[in-house]
């Protein structure tokens, strides 16, 4: 009995709003040249031979010991280090949510380490491990005198990648504890429940999913993590550094394609389990408020043990933090403390200090707004409206969450440099600035696009329906209701972006030219030459960049943050 | 657009809809026809999921239907979105615009018809009198209560003056007291602006307090389209009684009729019934007898057993039981009547024109 006529009508409604079409032909326009193009021509330049089509391309990458290795390689330190993420991230959130902590000191301290990372260039840490544990590190030789200790390999990446992303599995874990309703743990109190068995027999099945969704989080940019095993690696390739190093040292860019298709098809099966299996699982079971505070651990014997430890990790980390600034002023490290400026004038007088920040600034500040608008509008596409290719629109868009930097760098040079479909149509877009301003974007925008949709989510449907009706068009709705409505979502993307954009590297760095200079890919060579001094020069500079603006982002919310308007007296 | 107090007509509305669990299309709404003259205050009353509100929003432009066709002001609108209809709508929630103060949320409508300010600033005004918020202009939406939201969301309705002003369950937020305030409220502004206006409800008093017709539906269905007074003297079938105040539903069969008036038998007690209309002599019959309508008495028609009795202050409530019918009686200001207890053998008693007589349903 389904009749045609409504489906005529929306859509007769629907075609009545020329901006509104013309933006979803535009986006899906983007959505496809810049993420399902590239990711498509990889495949396809990879089994396109001078044969026709065969895998000959992929039996030649696979036999190769290097390749092979690089697999194994990337696999185990995936897996321990995501486990690992996974574990720490938990107690942290542990501790936080269900213990009496006594101090603001540790409170603080948490705050401090979960934001480090977010604001920290990726490599950071992997350069204060050598200058912590290196040949001339101040724990190897300083203090223990080893003289020689080889931090450089398996554990060097491990050490590194765990304390980069345990935060993120923290922030995760905490989210779901807090919502746990207390009285489900009091209720297996109450029937007689020891603490522990109120843990493993209620609250570990409530988080399962959502540990197994922190796990495979961590596990995807463990894989796609080109900053850390390029500079604490070593000799122990990854995929991600050996696809750099095929089309960089080997220039075999069909190689390269053959290889970054194994990596993104390893983590698209990722992606899709963590999406669509455990996200769903973990919203599915947690949907619950808590119903009222919970009652804190104040018992010694679990209180003292875990601060103990959490503040200890917590303190190590910042202090890896601290080294980077430090590494800067030193004059010689591991010989010579004294303090000195010269790194600091040298990145500006010899290695082109200003340009790079210039560049590295300017592109990311470019990409900000563009990025944070775009992922507005595809949330409010998303969230919103019900239109044909919306679907297509929406898995385009997250699916770029899936793509390691160094698979995308690949597709773009597979995919632009001889132009399109290899036709030389926008052969000048590779090369220029463009392409890096569009890859930002397109590293960026999954993420606005997340805090979007679940910020538009809150939104009752209703209010944009009154603005509707009141007679504004959905240009209009979009612009006086829902942008302001999510406003603070709006500013966190651009800054988010920005600080994203300015620390990035895996993609930038295969697609960089030599007239532009990048901070990271500064930091990058200088690290890679020993060149302690530089590089952490460069990273204090930019940390300082990246710290400064997201306090000018916090201070912008809170002055003019939509629950800064609303809740005014 | 400001061509006010415009009708509606709804030809042949259906609205069809896909069941989440089982897949199936089924009728949201179906086959509607419903003419609302322009100035009229006029109620869709129903429970939840009955598709009133699915009206509502064919009618505001959220919704297409998938047969048929919706009017206002004699013009087909199928085809307009929701902007570009001449209908304001008073949502359940408000949706009041949170980074807007009263004032900006009243003239959003008219700002979006470059209106110029001076003109603008004189009609908010005096809507906000209207609804009583003068001198709070400046107010953020959350400073305000409830009722003082729906002030605001009706006043943005009406200071666009539209041609129907549409209601969706605006009341259902607001706690008891509020309610009967606001309804009072709404139909004196309604009647002042002299606007049509179409109002979602499920509560069945505010739909008798407010309206001057009421649709009341069923399960997609349009049963029974008339005054406050008719639904509830003359409704249409058991569906209708039952959800329009109480009632008792009396099973017997009609075993005689002079003209309108006939004799029912019911418990073997012979009935007389005034009004059964087109009922044949023979044909089982339901006769509706409102509580507050039946009486307890020492003598009478229908013999029966005090099973509760409750004191409730107004009014005292006895549930009584005649063969195998469980009568319910609504006895006002009780306290100089004798009281029934439980187990007590008494008799009901009414007036044979306070029975309405249906043809028995299945």
């Amino acid at each position: 009995m389904a009749s045609q006529q409504s489906a005529k009508l929306d859509r007769q409604k629907f075609m009545a709003d020329p901006i509104m079409v013309t933006t979803i032909v535009l986006l899906i326009a983007f959505l496809t040249l810049f993420i399902l193009y590239p990711l498509a021509i990889l495949l396809v330049d990879s089994v396109i031979t001078d044969q026709g089509i065969s895998l000959s391309v992929f039996q030649r990458v696979l036999a190769m010991p290097s390749f092979q290795t690089a697999i194994t390689n990337t696999l185990k330190v995936g897996l321990l280090v995501s486990v690992v993420s996974t574990l720490v991230g938990l107690l942290f959130a542990y501790v936080e949510v269900y213990v009496q902590l006594k101090t603001r000191f540790m409170s603080g301290l948490f705050k401090v380490v979960s934001m480090l990372p977010v604001v920290s260039p990726p490599f950071v840490l992997s350069l204060s491990m050598i200058l912590l544990f290196g040949k001339m590190g101040i724990i190897t030789r300083g203090l223990l005198g080893i003289p020689d200790n080889n931090v450089y390999g398996y554990w060097g990446i491990f050490v590194v990648q765990t304390l980069t992303f345990f935060p993120v599995c923290y922030m995760m874990m905490k989210g779901l504890l807090k919502n746990i309703d207390p009285s489900l743990e009091e209720a297996a109190r109450d029937m007689g429940a020891s603490r522990w068995k109120v843990f493993t027999s209620v609250t570990w099945p409530l988080i399962l999913p959502g540990l197994g969704n922190a796990f495979l989080v961590t596990f995807i940019e463990s894989i796609a993590d080109f900053a850390n095993p390029m500079i604490i690696g070593g000799s122990y390739d990854t995929l991600a550094t050996t696809i750099y190093l095929q089309i960089t040292g080997a220039y075999d860019k069909q190689g390269a394609s053959a290889m970054a298709v194994v990596l993104l098809c390893i983590t698209l099966v990722m992606f899709i389990v963590q999406k669509y299996v455990l996200e769903a699982k973990s919203t599915s079971t947690l949907t619950g408020k808590a119903s009222r505070a919970r009652m804190l651990i104040t018992d010694s014997s679990v209180r003292i043990p875990l601060s103990v430890l959490c503040g200890a990790v917590a303190v190590f980390v910042c202090a890896m933090y601290v080294c980077v600034p430090l590494g800067a002023l030193f004059k010689t490290w591991g010989r010579d403390y004294s303090l000195t400026l010269k790194w600091f004038q040298l990145v500006f007088t010899r290695y082109h200090g200003l340009q790079a920040f210039r560049d590295s600034f300017l592109l990311s500040l470019i990409a900000s707004p563009i990025t944070a608008l775009l992922s507005m509008i595809i949330s409010y596409l998303v969230v919103k409206r019900t239109f044909h290719g919306k679907g297509f629109i929406e898995a385009v868009s997250m699916l770029a969450m899936a793509v390691p930097g160094t698979v995308l760098g690949v597709g773009y040079i597979r995919g632009f440099a001889s132009g399109v479909f290899h036709t030389g149509f926008m052969q000048a877009f590779y090369g220029s600035a463009a392409i890096l301003v569009v890859v930002f974007i397109v590293r960026s925008l999954p993420t606005g696009t997340r805090s979007g949709i679940s910020a538009l989510r809150q939104i009752d449907k209703s209010i944009e329906e009154s603005a509707y009706d009141m007679g504004a068009n959905s240009f209009q709705v979009f612009m006086t209701v829902t942008l302001p409505l999510i406003k603070d979502s709006f500013l966190s993307g651009l800054v988010t972006t920005f600080v994203r954009s300015i620390t990035a590297i895996s993609a930038v760095i295969l697609l960089v030219t030599p007239q532009f200079f990048l901070i990271t890919v500064q930091i990058n060579e200088f690290a890679g030459k020993g060149d302690y001094g530089v590089a952490c020069a460069f990273s204090t500079i930019l940390i300082a960049i990246t710290y400064a603006s997201v306090l000018l982002m916090n201070l912008f919310i809170k002055r003019f943050g939509t629950s800064a308007k609303t809740s005014k007296e | 657009m400001s061509d006010q107090k415009k009708g509606v007509r709804l030809e042949h509305l259906s609205k069809i809809y896909k069941d989440p669990k089982t897949g199936k299309d089924f009728y949201a709404v179906h086959d509607a026809n419903i003419e609302i003259e322009p100035g009229e205050f006029v109620t869709l009353l129903g429970p939840s999921g009955c598709g009133k509100t699915t009206i509502l929003r064919m009618i505001a432009g959220f919704e297409s239907p998938d047969e048929g066709e919706v009017y206002i002001g004699g013009e087909p609108v199928n085809e307009l979105t929701p902007n570009k209809r001449d209908t304001a709508m008073v949502f359940q929630s408000y949706a009041l615009l949170p980074h807007y103060n009263i004032y900006d949320n009243v003239a959003y409508g008219l700002k979006l018809r470059k209106m110029d300010k001076a003109t603008m600033d004189e009609k908010v005004k005096s809507i906000l009198k209207l609804v009583g918020l003068e001198g709070m202009e400046d107010r953020m939406t959350n400073q305000l209560s409830g009722g003082q939201q729906q002030r605001v969301a009706l006043a943005r309705a009406l200071v666009i003056e539209p041609g129907v002003l549409l209601f969706d369950e605006p009341l259902s937020n607001l706690d008891a007291k509020l309610r009967v305030d606001m309804r009072t409220e709404i139909r004196r502004i309604q009647q002042e602006a002299g606007i049509t206006a179409i109002y979602v409800t499920h509560d069945q008093s505010e739909a008798m307090a407010i309206s001057d017709r009421i649709i009341v539906m069923k399960k997609g269905l349009v049963d029974q389209v008339a005054d406050p007074k008719t639904i509830y003297y003359h409704p249409v079938d058991e569906f209708v009684a039952d959800f329009i105040g109480e009632a008792n539903f009396l099973h017997g069969t009609l075993a005689g009729k002079s003209g309108d008036e006939g004799v029912a038998l019911v418990e073997g007690q012979e009935i007389e019934v005034a009004g059964v209309g087109d009922l044949e002599a023979g044909s089982k019959v339901t006769l509706v007898l409102r509580p507050e309508a039946a009486h307890l008495a020492d003598e009478g028609k229908l013999p029966c057993e005090v099973v509760l009795s409750r004191f409730m202050g107004h009014y005292q409530n006895y549930h009584v039981r005649c063969g195998d019918h469980v009568v319910k009686i609504t006895e006002f200001n009780p306290k100089n009547k004798h009281e029934y207890q439980v187990g007590d053998h008494a008799f009901v008693r009414f007036e044979k024109d306070d029975l309405h007589a249906l043809a028995q349903e299945g």
